[in-house]
């Protein structure tokens, strides 16, 4: 299925803040800001990559929309519902359409399950059937990624990790939802068995018309599946375009950053690739600084990027970039 | 050497990669299999059943009950007619002992059953709420756990009436949950934040099917490690408040009730006071043996 111009998902000014645990009678809470004021939308059958290191909220960002934690503001639009509003029914339909994998394929299943009970979950929690047609919709789900219908009665540690990872698509498949939310899918497998379950990833969004939010830290595996991809630093989106437009026009200096430290499989290119390395560290999400988030490791920081915290301005062909320095 | 292209075929693969070769183990069998080739653990647990078939079994094929008063044979020495001797109204020691076996076993069994309902329940909404809730409900185990537990006891049994065999479970059964409470405090705290918890609540599920399903069968390991080293202390608890009186009252019998009997003539009849004595000691170890073979057993990093 061809990506359409409807928007699956809208999501406005997210912000996810931690209170950080001041015990009985301390009075002063640090908060941690996790997520702070992400915008985008997702179109109907397209891959959106969420990239950045570790740390910048990606995965909260993630978590948000689904309503595992509570958004400390802002909006959530899925299918034209308010996901953060809904309550009761509302968000039971909600859990039947939005659905999220996981990262640890060895924490994401409960040990103490069958992987049929763990792929049926789904079924019994909404009611969507039992008995013989619960068995016969295991098998289902468990051919669809690849599994035999036999490793139903068996447990999640005789698996390896590839297999369990695809145990957890087959359960978030089980309730045929629009949107899965890819919680870094891979980073915890090897490299060949990435291939095996990206390739499949891409199938079923062939097959199931299926729209993906692709978490993850891996560059070229998020250029190789997402059609866009939103570039994220300490809670906020820098950058956010097509894939092929990222890779061949990044104007973001962190992008700039990012992509300089992808190694290229050409010797002759390679050597000449120089990375550009932004100086100190990450500054703590507890206390980030003003204005720009990125000011104090940008090379080209103004002054201006200490008062004003650049807005995400369309620099053309739905390029979407927060920078002072494209302002003019 | 030339090599010709047709020299060569692809091996065929004899069984594919998804093929799983090991029988499928529960979680169950796992231990099961690693406290087997503990050896003090097996022997605890031999002891244990033996303990068991003699007190619960024993009572049939002996020819005494431990009430009839025979006062032609007070404070008989063990001989083949009384193997264990008799006491000071001419009982058996032996019936008496199977029978206190029963009562001091069924205390702790019983007594263990409430402290674990209690502490899981407790332990558990504790740990899944967390925060505030969590916070308070701690706090509380902090205050019962700074009030000396004979304290407790002696009050509990004098407001409950003392000696009953129900009454004494109880009182043990509240008055020991507290521990139970914060080791699955802890685990369900650990475990709430694990991915296969966020991939259920995703799905939808209630709390109580994150409860039975999800939290309380991965925190079962240390749940049973916990109730089976509370057993022996609720036993030992029992005998010494019997010992001091206000426990099981004659013509019942426990063994620390019969310990208690046998205190009263010790240099001229050691063994009233000998057998059951042995018998409270053997019971601690053999339990306190299998408790740490299923710690053990249920320890992951154990696994081979």
């Amino acid at each position: 299925m061809a990506v359409r111009e409807e928007y699956i998902l809208e999501v406005n000014n997210l912000v996810k803040h931690f209170p950080l645990g001041g015990g009985l009678f301390s009075k002063k809470q640090q908060v941690v800001q996790a997520v702070n004021g992400i915008s985008l939308k997702v179109k109907r059958g397209e891959t959106l990559g969420i990239v950045g290191e570790s740390g910048c909220g990606k995965s909260t960002a993630g978590r948000s929309i689904i309503r595992l934690y509570e958004p400390t503001a802002g909006q959530i639009i899925f299918e034209g519902k308010d996901v953060t509003k809904a309550q009761g029914n509302d968000l039971m339909e909600l859990r039947r359409n939005m659905q999220m994998i996981f990262q640890d394929p060895y924490a994401s299943l409960n040990p103490r399950m069958t992987v049929g009970d763990i792929v049926a979950e789904a079924l019994d929690i909404h009611k969507l059937a039992s008995g013989q047609k619960r068995t016969n919709r295991i098998y289902e789900l468990l051919k669809i990624v690849g599994l035999n219908p036999e490793h139903a009665n068996r447990f999640p540690h005789e698996f390896s990790g590839g297999q369990r990872q695809r145990i957890g698509i087959a359960r978030a498949l089980a309730v045929n939802p629009s949107l899965i939310i890819c919680d870094e899918p891979i980073s915890a497998l090897d490299v060949s068995i990435q291939a095996q379950v990206v390739n499949m990833l891409e199938e079923l969004q062939e097959k199931l018309g299926l729209t993906y939010l692709f978490i993850a830290h891996d560059l070229s595996m998020v250029k190789y599946i997402s059609h866009r991809i939103a570039v994220m630093y300490l809670g906020r989106i820098v950058e956010l375009t097509s894939s092929k437009d990222l890779y061949a026009n990044p104007m973001h200096p962190y992008t700039q950053g990012l992509l300089s430290a992808i190694p290229i499989p050409d010797p002759h290119v390679e050597a000449q690739r120089r990375r550009i390395i932004p100086k100190g560290n990450v500054p703590s999400p507890i206390a980030p600084p003003s204005g720009c988030y990125f000011r104090t490791r940008c090379p080209h920081a103004m002054e201006v990027c200490a008062k004003e915290a650049p807005e995400l301005t369309e620099m053309g062909n739905e390029h979407l970039v927060a920078c002072h320095l494209l302002k003019k | 050497m030339k090599l010709a292209q047709n020299l060569f075929e692809p091996a065929k693969s004899q069984i594919s990669a998804e093929h799983i070769n090991r029988p499928s183990t529960t979680m169950l069998q796992d231990a099961w299999r690693r406290f087997k080739k503990n050896k003090l653990a097996m022997a605890g647990l031999i002891t244990l059943a033996s303990l068991i078939l003699f007190a619960f079994i024993g009572p049939y094929l002996i020819k005494y009950n431990y009430y009839t008063n025979d006062l032609m044979n007070q404070y008989l020495n063990p001989s083949w007619i009384h193997p264990f001797g008799t006491d000071a109204l001419g009982r058996d020691t032996m019936a008496r002992l199977m029978y206190g076996g029963q009562v001091s076993l069924a205390i702790g069994f019983v007594s263990v059953l409430i402290n674990l309902s209690i502490g899981v329940f407790y332990g558990g909404i504790s740990g899944y709420f967390g925060g505030r809730i969590d916070n308070l409900m701690m706090r509380i185990i902090d205050i019962i756990y700074s009030v000396p537990d004979l304290l407790y006891v002696i009050l509990l049994m004098v407001v409950m009436g003392k000696g009953g065999l129900l009454n004494i479970m109880i009182v043990l059964g509240i008055v020991n949950w507290m521990g139970m409470a914060r080791i699955v405090r802890g685990q369900i705290l650990t475990l709430r934040e694990q991915e296969y918890v966020l991939a259920s609540r995703t799905l939808g599920a209630s709390t109580s099917r994150l409860m039975l399903k999800h939290l309380i069968p991965n925190a079962m390991g240390p749940i049973i490690i916990t109730s089976a080293l509370a057993i022996p202390s609720a036993i030992f608890m029992e005998a010494f408040l019997s010992f001091i009186g206000i426990g099981i009252q004659p013509p019942f019998a426990s063994w620390g009730s019969l310990a208690a009997e046998g205190r009263l003539n010790i240099p001229s009849y050691p063994y009233a006071l000998f057998f059951p004595a042995a018998a409270i000691a053997i019971t601690m170890l053999a339990f306190n043996f299998v408790g740490d073979g299923l710690r053990d057993a249920f320890d992951p990093k154990m696994r081979k």
